[in-house]
């Protein structure tokens, strides 16, 4: 329905659309700039980072960057210890949320309000609380700079059990689950062959968000790794921060190779992370 | 025996949790309620001395208050005065109409994808006193530049800008997330009857949207209350003095970190948790009610 408008009605509504349009996109290159910017600094000779006016465009000391980075630590064995966690920490996620996320969602059981309550409760407990005995109980285990601490206390957590519920409750049939049991496939055979296919797409909301989470996670990381080549990628770049004339270039460096991942993976999956990611946890505030 | 199978099948399912749990959450957490009432380095015997840690936290231990002062006021200008700015944007980018819709999204999901410590790197050398973007900015405005980290005063102004920044196009989504969730007839009818667009905004879209500005700033809380990472490396990381100058920036949770894991005080650390703990519960309940006042 387009109203009818005056003249001077028509002039405001158009200057105000312009206004929008250059408030959106004027935050949008904040938000963009500081990506450019680590690249660009990566980039700059170690001479020329630090003057007046900043630089604002490549420069040629990429080789020396990265020789300097390599330096001053073993960022690739950084790399593989990241990788390797967040990839374990991603797949054991999906499988035991799901599991547990199946079970409130498609079985009658015993207690099932109660525990699944509990586990809701378990939400509102932050990491810090126990964070000074977990790190005692984990040199208890033998398992200071491993990468057990940081995936498989996490694997089956609150907030994928929920997530997995709410997904699952509105989108597997009871019908096609007593077909499957009627053509006497188990209970655990369904989950594999029935309940994951079906649940792809919140499987992908949660798998990113904790590849993501596990990847940049630091407070975790900087408690439990204390060797060098043990680092994940976040604790060994703050590690550069105590080393006097550290070459700032390097730590660029560092900084631009570990957005690498993170982009890539959000530039390919950007559009179903928002709409998913947000329906998924607004899913959560309706009830 | 089928039957069997799926009575047991559930509990076998959810189990993996609370294995987890008692082992890794509920054991850690009243140990350490446990710890908060002793002194221990982790190595000596633990000696049991009562209410002594949280009587020092409370009446003797200035870094304690600071570190509580410190993050109030961080989650106050980098975590809450946030979402005035960010429903307004919200609301820009919740039109059918609008061009480029999708790079704005992108653009606006973009900060949270990232390693806090990377960015917070690059802040750092953005905020440099002598050669950084921002104070170039400033003097190109005619303005003086800004000691940023090298003076108490602007610590916490300098760490709550790289809040914002992460923050703020995460909020922008969750709201226009839940602007979308409206029904669009109730805007048209409302229109209908003459109502104007600020009218529509604070008589029908705010009220609509107060079960999604509770969950964001209820986020906002939990987070804020938690701050490390940022604070941690624009100050001069784990080795510096703890929240830089003059511990300006000394959250909670670094002051946690440090009683702990760099003075060895196992029980006055877990006294912290305990406390810190209790605030971000406490905070998020009263802003429950607050939110349910409102409703009704």
């Amino acid at each position: 329905m387009v109203k009818k408008r005056s003249a001077g009605h028509t002039l405001l509504w158009k200057v105000s659309g312009t206004l929008k349009y250059l408030v959106l996109f004027g935050v949008s290159l904040i938000f963009i700039y500081p990506f450019y910017y680590v690249f660009v600094l990566a980039t700059r000779e170690r001479g020329n980072m630090f003057k007046v006016p900043p630089p604002f465009w490549f420069g040629h000391g990429i080789v020396d960057n990265y020789n300097s980075l390599l330096k001053n630590l073993p960022f690739w064995r950084n790399m593989l210890n990241s990788t390797g966690i967040a990839v374990l920490a991603t797949f054991t996620t999906v499988i035991f949320c799901t599991m547990a996320g199946f079970a409130f969602a498609k079985y009658k059981f015993k207690g099932e309000n109660f525990l699944f309550n509990f586990i809701l409760v378990t939400l509102a407990i932050p990491q810090l609380l126990g964070i000074i005995p977990f790190f005692k109980m984990m040199v208890w285990f033998n398992w200071l700079n491993t990468w057990f601490p940081l995936f498989i206390p996490t694997m089956a957590n609150a907030f994928g059990i929920f997530l997995m519920r709410q997904y699952l409750a509105g989108s597997v049939p009871l019908d096609l689950l007593d077909a499957a049991r009627i053509d006497g496939i188990g209970e655990f055979k369904i989950l594999v062959k029935v309940v994951f296919p079906l649940a792809k797409p919140a499987i992908a909301v949660l798998g990113i968000s904790t590849f993501i989470g596990s990847w940049n996670n630091f407070f975790g990381a900087l408690v439990i790794l204390r060797d060098k080549r043990a680092y994940t990628i976040p604790v060994a770049l703050s590690s550069l921060l105590g080393i006097h004339n550290i070459d700032f270039g390097a730590i660029m460096m560092g900084t631009a190779l570990s957005l690498v991942p993170l982009l890539v993976i959000f530039l390919f999956f950007s559009k179903q992370i928002i709409s998913n990611l947000l329906a998924g946890s607004l899913k959560g505030v309706a009830r | 025996m089928k039957m069997n199978q799926q009575k047991i099948a559930p509990y076998l399912f959810i189990s993996p949790f609370f294995i987890l749990f008692f082992i890794f959450g509920a054991f850690p957490d009243l140990f350490s309620l446990f710890l908060s009432f002793t002194r221990w380095n982790g190595m000596s015997k633990i000696e049991f001395v009562g209410l002594k840690n949280f009587i020092y936290l409370v009446t003797r231990d200035d870094f304690f208050w600071k570190s509580l002062t410190n993050t109030f006021f961080l989650l106050l200008i980098g975590s809450l005065l946030q979402h005035i700015i960010a429903l307004p944007l919200a609301v820009m980018l919740d039109s059918k109409v609008l061009k480029g819709r999708e790079f704005f999204r992108t653009a606006y999901f973009l900060p949270y994808i990232t390693s806090t410590v990377s960015i917070a790197f690059l802040f750092g050398y953005l905020f440099d006193r002598n050669f950084g973007l921002f104070n170039y900015l400033m003097e190109l405005a005619g303005l003086p530049g800004i000691k940023w980290f090298s003076e108490p005063s602007t610590v916490k102004p300098a760490i709550a800008i790289l809040l914002n920044w992460r923050w703020i196009g995460w909020n922008t989504i969750l709201y226009l997330a839940g602007l979308q969730s409206i029904p669009g007839e109730l805007i048209e009818s409302a229109r209908v009857e003459g109502a104007g667009r600020y009218a529509i905004f604070f008589f029908i879209l705010l009220p609509l949207l107060l079960p999604v500005i509770f969950f964001a700033v209820s986020l906002s809380i939990i987070f804020g209350m938690q701050l490390f990472d940022e604070a941690l490396i624009l100050t001069g990381g784990v080795g510096g003095n703890p929240g830089g100058v003059d511990n300006a920036g000394l959250t909670t949770l670094i002051y946690l970190y440090t009683v702990g894991f760099r003075w060895g005080k196992f029980g006055l650390g877990s006294a912290v948790s305990w406390v810190l703990f209790l605030i971000i519960i406490s905070a998020t309940v009263t802003f429950k009610k607050i939110i349910e006042r409102i409703q009704h």
